[in-house]
Formats: structure tokens, C-alpha cells, sequence
């Protein structure tokens, strides 16, 4: 693919999403268009795959093409075509779950997801620090919009406290992110991401201002201890939503804290001791807060915190072991979570939502939505077959091999606590026998009859197959994130095709 | 040292704002913080050493940079639609934000996108297969406890 293809992928969905607001609905359009531009998004990403398989290459190209300083440089390495393909494929799955459960059918659905998706590849591909800043609130608009997008009268008042919450936090985040771009320009004079290459190792000032970005993108990354929005508000939208953020929102910032502590601190060993504490506590308290919750997607939610920590120990490890095994549980996570998210919609969908105990027994009336859900649990937890064994085993082992046999140790006791926790959604919800309590809200549809359509779990089966699929063939995957690993330990083919532009 | 001294008091304002209960003072103070912030993107330009935009000498070396203005062009306009957007919240909902479930025993169901078949934008009922949940209209059931009176 050529460089100056790049741009696309910002252009055409926002494009898109700009034609729909004014085009309306006639005849289904805007779920045609949403599927159809996503799908094109994964081609095309997919494609960027095939092309940057065999090594260092990265396509980097100048919007506009103006000249250094002044351009905003797009680059793609195997990292960011990574990260295109696998969030784009999941906001499909997403998108397809949205037009099942109905939600597509609002009016501003398809344009808000396709300006998230435009703000998202742009957060990816973008190599200034300004620009990523801009990106991220790019995605985080529409995000505000998809909290509390209901049909008239059928909003939650709970939709509406966790969009509070969302966007007070994430505006405090991003105020704190563009203070610290500006930090960077002040010391550095650049916030081209080539440019800064190095500079924080030579450089204190540099370093600081650059600790202010990062800190700003922990926030948005839900590390501990600035993780309790994430907890709070993950739960209380819509099950679409809920699976499409945990796929995308945090996965931008730590994609963005892997590049930038890799090209502007050229993975600097002296600080990697904060990530390791930072992020053994974040694994540790996410499973703990975990084992407290009494509703299935706060359980979720909180296991999303904990996995964050697995996710990020990869940079915190920096070399080429920790950085693949960290990748590939960043792929691994988006799939299983999203799956996850959504086999719990379909239950909430078909039997409203209650907390853990109410609605039981739902392996025999729901047998397809029990194997969905217990699979993605099972590759959560890190069980073979499945993508988590893989990614869980790489980490443990790169752990092992740099010598960080604690850290290696909470990843695997972790673990234990996640089965625990999976393990009490399984039992309360799907196993025993509907409750007298169940039986009343489960009313006047007889006890056997199943409420649950295949269509509304065929994007978290689809997803399952997926993680299958990663854990089956793990040594193909494990092998392109050995190479997106590669550009991270060396960023000099990046700094250079960023120059060159 | 005017600008430090600004960027100063307009972030300890903006903190204390954000600490108040209110939503309203809340964003209040996020104007102040983004203010702040504002100056302080300016700031980086070296304001210390550089003179003014327009006008005076076109010596490169001594006009105001260009680039953070053109930063904090855009960083205005996205606070200030994020501004927006949090007042709506504000006039929105509760006055409390509380999402402890279990202590308030607010109402816990997903927010819903199928309708009753008499709903507006109704959905075919076989579309579906077996009909999606009839839950009666949110605002009457807004404070109904889970079936079972717990949690």
C-alpha cells in the first residue's frame, strides 16, 4: 500500500459520517454505510498487514505535504497495522451487534461510530504529540454522544451519571495531556514525535514534560490508582457501547504510551521499575475490585483494569520478549473482552438486568449464549486452547527472562483470582435452576422457550472463534507481533521514515 | 513571570471548583483549568523572548511563534465544546451522582434499544424471534427495586 494512502483512513470515515448526518436514514442507509465503510477499514488495514510483514519497513507520509516541522506526519508500522486491523474488525463486530440489538437504528448511531473510528485510526497513525492529543478528542466526542444515545423516553438516568463521569475524567485527562504537549514544546521546541526521538534519555526537562503526557495517558489507560472512572462507567451504557469502548478508548493510550516510551525514551531501563510496581498493582487491585461486584459487567469491568496491567507489563518489560508478549495480550484482550461484553448484553437484552442471582440457569434455556460466554471466560482466565493461554505464557516466560520472578509470580496468582471471579458469573448466572425471583421476572414466556435470538449472539460467537483461532494458530501471531515488537526496541526505521516525509 | 503567576491562580481556581459537589461549579472550574492550560501552551512559545503576531519587525527570530497559537486555537475549540456538552449533563439527570447500586437501589437495567411492538420506531415482532422484554416506560419504573427486593 502507499504512503500517501494513509490519510484514508481518517478521511473516508469522516466523510462518511458527515454525509450521513445530512442524508438521514432513507431505507436503511446509515447501517449500510456503517458496515460497508468499516469493512473497507478492515481490507484495508489487513492489507497493511500483508505489506509491513517482512520486517522494518514503515510507510510514513506528510499530510499535505508540507515540509518537517510544519506537517502533521502519518506513520505506519507493524504495530499501528496491528492495531488498525484488530480495533477496526472489532468496531465492525461492534457495529453488526449494534444494528442486531437495535441500537444502529437511532439516527446518530452510524455517524458518531464512524467519527470514533476516523478519531481512533488518526490516534494510531499520527506521529505528533499535538495530533494525538487532537485524535483522541476526536474519538472521545462522539464517544459522549454513543453514553447517552436512547430511544425517547427510554433513557437511564444511570446513562446519564456515567457520562458525567466519563467526560469530567477524560476532560480532566486530556487537559492535563495538552499541558504536558505544551511542556514538551516549550523544552524541546517539537512535538514531532522523530524529532523528540532520544531526547528524553539526554535531556531531564524533556523527560518531565514527557512523564506529564504519559501520566495524562495512564489516566486514560485506567491504571491504577486513577482507574475508578473506568469501573464506574463502563458498566451503565449500552451493552454495544460498553464492548465497543473496552476495545478502543483504553487500547489507544496504551498503544500510544508503548510508542512514545519507546521512540522518545528510547525504553529507558532506569524508569522501568515504576511500570513494573505500577502495573503489578493495577493487575492485583482490578481482580480484587473484581471479586467484590455483584453485576456481571461490573465484574467485567473491573477485569478489564486488571488485564490493562498484564497488557502494559509488556512495555514495563521493554525488550523484544516482554514488548511480543505484550502485543499480542493487547490483541488477545481486545477480542476476549469485547466477546465477553457482548454474550452479557444478549443476556441483558433478553432478560433485563438484574444483579448476579436473579436471573439463573441460563445453560439450559440459553445453551449457545453459556458456551459463548464460558469460552471467552475460559480464554480470559488463560486456559489452552484458547489466545489467553498464549498471551499469559509469553508474558509469564518474558517475565521470567528478564529476571522479574515477583512480577511473574502476581501475573500467574492473578490469574487464579480471575478463574474465581469468572467462575461466580458462571455459576449465578448460567447454572442451577431459575429462581423464584428469576421465575417472576422471567413472567408470562415459558421456562424453557429460549429469549435470547442466535442473530444477537452471533458477534460474540464470531469473536470466540477469533481468540480459538489466535490460540490455535498463536505462533503466526506471536511471530507478526515479534516484528511490531522489533520496531518498538528499535525505532530508528520509524524515526527516519518520519524524517524523510 | 506574569503568565506563571496567571496560569497559577486560574489552576488553584479551576481545583477548587472541580472539588464542589455541584456539576455546574464543576465545569466552572474546568473553564478555569482550561483557561490555564490555555496560557500555558502560549507560554511555550516563549512569550518571554518573542514579541506580538502581527505588525512591528518580520523578523522570524523575534515574532510570536506561530505554532502553539495554532495550538491553542484548537484546544479552545475543543474545550468549549466539551463545555457545552458537560452544561447539557449538568440540566440533565440527578443532582446526585451517586452509582453505588446496591445502596441506592436504582434501577439496573441495560438501557434499551428494542422496542414493544407498539413502540414508535416498532420493531416487527417475528423480527426477533420471541419478543424482546416489555418493560414498562423508563421514567415510571426509574425507581423500581430489582424483583426479589434485593440488593
Amino acid at each position: 500500500m502507499s504512503a500517501d494512502l494513509l490519510p484514508l483512513f481518517v478521511v473516508v470515515p469522516l466523510l462518511a459520517a458527515g454525509a450521513l448526518v445530512l442524508l438521514g436514514d432513507p431505507r436503511g442507509l446509515s447501517r449500510t454505510t456503517l458496515l460497508g465503510v468499516l469493512g473497507v477499514d478492515v481490507v484495508a488495514s489487513l492489507w497493511l498487514v500483508t505489506d509491513l510483514r517482512d520486517g522494518p519497513t514503515v510507510l510514513a507520509h506528510a499530510v499535505g505535504q508540507w515540509p518537517l516541522g510544519v506537517s502533521i506526519p502519518f506513520a505506519a508500522d507493524m504495530l499501528t497495522a496491528l492495531m488498525l486491523a484488530m480495533t477496526g474488525s472489532l468496531t465492525l463486530v461492534c457495529a453488526w451487534f449494534g444494528v442486531v440489538s437495535q441500537q444502529a437504528r437511532k439516527r446518530f448511531f452510524a455517524p458518531l461510530v464512524l467519527v470514533l473510528t476516523a478519531g481512533f485510526n488518526g490516534a494510531l497513525l499520527t506521529a505528533d504529540l499535538f495530533n494525538l492529543f487532537v485524535f483522541v478528542e476526536t474519538m472521545l466526542l462522539p464517544s459522549y454522544g454513543l453514553i447517552i444515545l436512547a430511544h425517547r423516553g427510554r433513557g437511564r438516568l444511570m446513562q446519564v451519571t456515567s457520562a458525567r463521569i466519563y467526560v469530567t475524567v477524560n476532560l480532566l485527562a486530556s487537559t492535563v495531556l495538552v499541558a504536558g504537549v505544551a511542556l514538551v514544546y516549550g523544552v524541546a521546541g517539537t512535538v514531532n514525535l522523530a524529532e523528540l526521538s532520544g531526547r528524553a534519555t539526554e535531556d531531564s526537562a524533556v523527560a518531565i514534560a514527557v512523564a506529564v503526557v504519559l501520566f495524562a495517558l495512564s489516566v486514560k489507560a485506567a491504571v491504577v490508582p486513577v482507574h475508578g472512572w473506568l469501573a464506574r462507567t463502563y458498566p451503565f451504557m449500552s451493552p454495544t457501547v460498553t464492548a465497543l469502548f473496552s476495545g478502543l478508548h483504553t487500547k489507544v493510550a496504551i498503544y500510544a504510551i508503548y510508542r512514545i516510551y519507546a521512540v522518545v525514551f528510547d525504553g529507558a531501563e532506569e524508569f522501568l521499575w515504576v511500570g513494573l510496581v505500577l502495573f503489578s498493582v493495577t493487575m492485583v487491585v482490578g481482580v480484587l475490585g473484581a471479586v467484590g461486584e455483584q453485576d456481571a459487567r461490573s465484574v467485567l469491568a473491573f477485569h478489564m483494569v486488571s488485564q490493562i496491567g498484564y497488557i502494559l507489563l509488556g512495555v514495563a518489560l521493554f525488550g523484544a520478549a516482554g514488548l511480543t508478549a505484550g502485543i499480542f495480550y493487547l490483541l488477545h484482550h481486545t477480542v476476549v473482552k469485547a466477546s465477553l461484553f457482548l454474550s452479557i448484553g444478549a443476556v441483558e437484552i433478553g432478560y433485563g438486568r438484574y444483579p448476579l442471582g436473579h436471573v439463573t440457569g441460563l445453560l439450559r434455556r440459553e445453551p449457545l449464549t453459556a458456551v459463548v460466554f464460558f469460552t471467552a471466560a475460559m480464554s480470559l482466565v488463560g486456559l489452552p486452547p484458547f489466545s489467553g493461554f498464549v498471551a499469559k505464557l509469553s508474558l509469564v516466560l518474558a517475565a521470567f527472562g528478564e529476571g522479574r520472578t515477583a512480577v511473574a509470580a502476581v501475573a500467574v496468582v492473578v490469574s487464579l483470582f480471575t478463574l474465581l471471579s469468572m467462575l461466580k458469573v458462571w455459576g449465578k448466572m448460567f447454572l442451577g435452576e431459575p429462581e423464584d425471583s428469576a421465575r417472576e421476572v422471567l413472567g408470562t414466556v415459558g421456562a424453557r422457550k429460549p429469549r435470547i435470538p442466535a442473530p444477537l449472539v452471533a458477534p460474540a460467537l464470531v469473536l470466540v472463534l477469533v481468540t480459538l483461532t489466535f490460540g490455535v494458530g498463536g505462533e503466526l501471531l506471536l511471530g507478526v507481533a515479534a516484528v511490531a515488537a522489533d520496531g518498538l526496541v528499535d525505532p530508528r526505521a520509524y524515526v527516519e521514515a518520519v524524517i524523510r516525509t | 513571570m506574569a503568565i506563571a503567576l496567571t496560569v497559577g491562580v486560574l489552576v488553584a481556581g479551576g481545583v477548587f471548583m472541580m472539588l464542589r459537589r455541584g456539576m455546574v461549579r464543576v465545569v466552572i472550574g474546568f473553564m478555569f483549568l482550561n483557561h490555564g492550560v490555555n496560557l500555558i501552551i502560549l507560554a511555550a512559545g516563549g512569550a518571554d523572548r518573542r514579541g506580538e503576531a502581527l505588525g512591528g519587525s518580520p523578523d522570524p527570530a523575534t515574532t510570536a511563534d506561530p505554532l502553539p497559537q495554532a495550538f491553542v486555537l484548537t484546544a479552545i475549540v475543543i474545550s468549549f465544546a466539551v463545555t457545552i456538552y458537560l452544561l447539557v449533563l449538568a440540566v440533565t439527570g440527578d443532582a446526585d451522582d451517586d452509582t453505588d447500586l446496591e445502596l441506592t437501589g436504582r434501577e439496573m437495567e441495560t438501557p434499551t434499544f428494542i422496542e414493544d411492538a407498539g413502540g414508535s420506531t416498532a420493531l416487527p415482532a417475528d423480527e426477533l424471534g420471541p419478543r424482546a422484554v416489555r418493560r414498562t416506560g423508563s421514567h415510571s419504573s426509574r425507581r423500581r427495586r430489582p424483583p426479589g427486593g434485593r440488593p
